[in-house]
């Protein structure tokens, strides 16, 4: 039985698996996801897409916001370049999916280091404002700039193709997203046993102490935000995939709201938490649907409440988690494995 | 030429109507920041609340003007104290991520309860000002403006009265000033910062009252104005109450000048992106705003 963490190397301190268990966890997930499509329903199918991309763009938030301490309300723009980037390059340009999706990320990626230079002179509370205005300047560019994007007539993306197979259905377009899932996934675990993760995480403890250890606020700060904008490109990008077809309306200021919920709800400062606040957050709507479907017999008018119902759930969540467990469901999770984990003797 | 000059007055003058229900809604932010330092991702939502519930007041239920005010205004400081007792106390001391996201989630609370007590139809607004427009010089200027205007004036002449003259006003200000002081000299701070929550919420109610008189309806797309506020409290600097005001005024009118000139050659929308655009450039030029106190950081 294990009652403590011993570790007697710098080797053991950084290993991302403490025992075999996780991994062999890991293994079955993969296998069970590699499956899915087999016997999911499309309904299914579907909203495990959805949790896909979620988890990439709230990995990526996490790094910028839960990581560097850089508050942004900036995602739902970040969203939107990637995914008209990855429309236009296809749609417009003619390159395939698998260069126009990079592309369209390291385009995103730029577009994130105009929006993290205020970074550099404001930050907290101003840098949040900062990038409030920049949301709205990108979807009033998205909107207005009608010969690229089309403006709120919606664009369409031809599917994406892959050794002549297009990528049409759920059940395809499954492999793609969760193929770029892991790699988003370890990428990020690795990120923060590395140099530039230390800077991170030195910037958000303490911006000025950092700077004078050494640490280079101009050019961490700018890379926090072009590692994070690359993620929400990438998840941009799948989400032009997915849908099919984009408008503006897909990227309002709730859908910011929403991933920085995500990352609070699931956990700050924690790659793990970020999956299960994106897991949470695309789960809610669907569950509040079940429900009213249900409830329907006894209650006719139960339909129509599922969006104000979502709303005050969602702001509940956000406080309830706020108020009494600041570091998300990841937390809850570790407490919840410790406490079997020496049950029934919890001394 | 006439003609340019009385277009751009009137857009002026409207401006300036629009603009002062802004600082309005700024005067309800900046007070909470200076007393508490909490920053309301949701001033939109209060202003929503007020607009609302006064319309339940003045045509549901059918109330008298005079009845349904002061029943607006006291569910109003219901919903003020409600959110400082129960959401906003605790979380003292917490990271801003924390409180920036609190207010987020306190502002879909609001949504979604209106949404579900009253639906999301535009509902029709009592006209309390006559619409007959009148003329000023060459300018036509509608009352609704005139009025809202005069209005909001008046109650933030009241305000400012109120902070100078009184004893409660005189706590509040040495609160925003040091809370440690104003604590050692007998000011409850914890009533303070429940009482900036009450203006607040209620000044934001009596801007969704004029609001939606001058709109002549109220539904959701109201709330999307309540963002307007921060463009005017980074014109004027966060803790500053005549910041907000002017600022207030000067984004209305910039808004409604950029509407009216660059509309035509950008395609509409100008209006709703002007203000920020303003904001990004006044945060890189002085991030405190023109009358907002530096904050200086030591290690």
């Amino acid at each position: 039985m294990k009652c403590g963490g011993f570790r007697v190397s710098y080797r053991a301190d950084e290993r991302v698996f403490d025992t075999r268990w996780p991994v062999v966890g890991l293994v079955l997930l993969f296998v069970v996801l590699a499956l899915a499509p087999r016997f999911a329903t499309t309904y299914w199918l579907d909203v495990l897409n959805r949790i896909g991309i979620a988890v990439i763009g709230a990995l990526g938030l996490n790094i910028l916001v839960g990581y560097t301490g850089q508050i942004s309300i900036g995602q739902a723009a970040f969203l939107a370049v990637g995914a008209y980037a990855t429309a236009i390059l296809e749609a417009k340009a003619g390159l395939p999916f698998f260069l126009a999706i990079p592309a369209a990320a390291l385009l995103t990626s730029l577009f994130g280091l105009v929006f993290g230079l205020p970074s550099l002179r404001l930050k907290g509370l101003y840098l949040a404002i900062a990038t409030l205005a920049a949301h709205f300047i990108t979807t009033y560019g998205i909107v207005h700039w009608e010969r690229m994007t089309n403006g709120v007539l919606g664009f369409n993306v031809p599917p994406a193709v892959l050794f002549g197979v297009p990528l049409d259905s759920d059940a395809r377009i499954f492999y793609l997203i969760w193929a770029l899932v892991i790699p988003a996934t370890l990428f990020s675990k690795n990120l923060f046993r590395t140099k530039v993760g230390r800077a991170f995480i030195a910037i958000r403890d303490r911006d000025v102490a950092a700077s004078v250890m050494g640490v280079s606020l101009f050019r961490y700060k700018l890379l926090a935000f072009l590692v994070s904008s690359f993620y929400a490109g990438v998840a941009g990008g799948l989400m032009a995939h997915h849908s099919r077809i984009l408008f503006p309306d897909a990227f309002t200021l709730l859908v910011a709201i929403d991933y920085l919920a995500m990352i609070i709800i699931g956990g700050m400062g924690s790659i793990l938490g970020s999956i299960y606040g994106a897991i949470f957050m695309t789960l809610l709507p669907e569950v509040l649907k079940l429900g009213a479907t249900s409830l329907t017999g006894v209650y006719p008018n139960a339909f129509g409440m599922i969006a104000s119902t979502r709303d005050i759930v969602f702001g509940l969540a956000v406080i309830f988690f706020l108020m009494y467990e600041p570091e998300g469901l990841a937390r809850i999770w570790l407490r919840v494995k410790s406490y079997w984990a020496l049950w029934p003797y919890s001394y | 030429m006439a003609e340019q000059i009385v277009f751009m007055l009137q857009l002026v003058i409207t401006g300036i109507a629009v603009g002062s229900v802004y600082s309005l809604m700024a005067l309800g932010f900046v007070l909470i920041f200076k007393a508490s330092s909490v920053v309301n991702f949701g001033p939109g939502e209060l202003v929503l609340f007020g607009a609302y519930v006064s319309w339940a007041t003045i045509l549901n239920m059918r109330l008298p003007l005079i009845v349904a005010l002061p029943v607006t205004l006291a569910v109003a400081v219901l919903l003020g104290l409600v959110i400082e007792r129960g959401v906003l106390r605790p979380l003292i001391g917490e990271p801003i991520i924390s409180v920036i996201m609190v207010t987020f989630g306190v502002a879909s609370v609001i949504r979604g309860v209106l949404n579900m007590t009253w639906g999301s139809d535009t509902r029709p607004f009592p006209v309390l000002f006559s619409q007959e427009p009148f003329h000023l010089g060459p300018v036509p200027v509608s009352p609704v403006h005139l009025w809202s205007f005069v209005a909001v004036m008046l109650l933030l002449l009241a305000f400012s009265a109120f902070f100078k003259y009184s004893a409660t006003g005189t706590a509040m200000r040495a609160t925003a000033d040091n809370q440690q002081v104003a604590l050692s000299l007998g000011v409850s701070v914890k009533w303070i910062f429940a009482l900036s929550w009450c203006i607040a919420t209620v000044v934001s109610a009596l801007g969704g009252i004029i609001l939606g008189s001058v709109r002549g309806g109220v539904d959701f797309s109201l709330a999307d104005l309540g963002l307007k506020v921060f463009p005017v409290v980074i014109l004027g600097g966060l803790d500053s109450i005549a910041g907000a005001i002017i600022g207030g005024v000067l984004i209305g009118v910039l808004e409604n000048l950029s509407g009216g000139y660059l509309d035509p050659i950008l395609g509409g929308g100008v209006k709703e992106v002007a203000p920020f655009v303003a904001l990004v450039i006044i945060l890189m030029l002085r991030p405190y705003g023109f009358f907002g106190k530096p904050e200086i950081e030591r290690v």
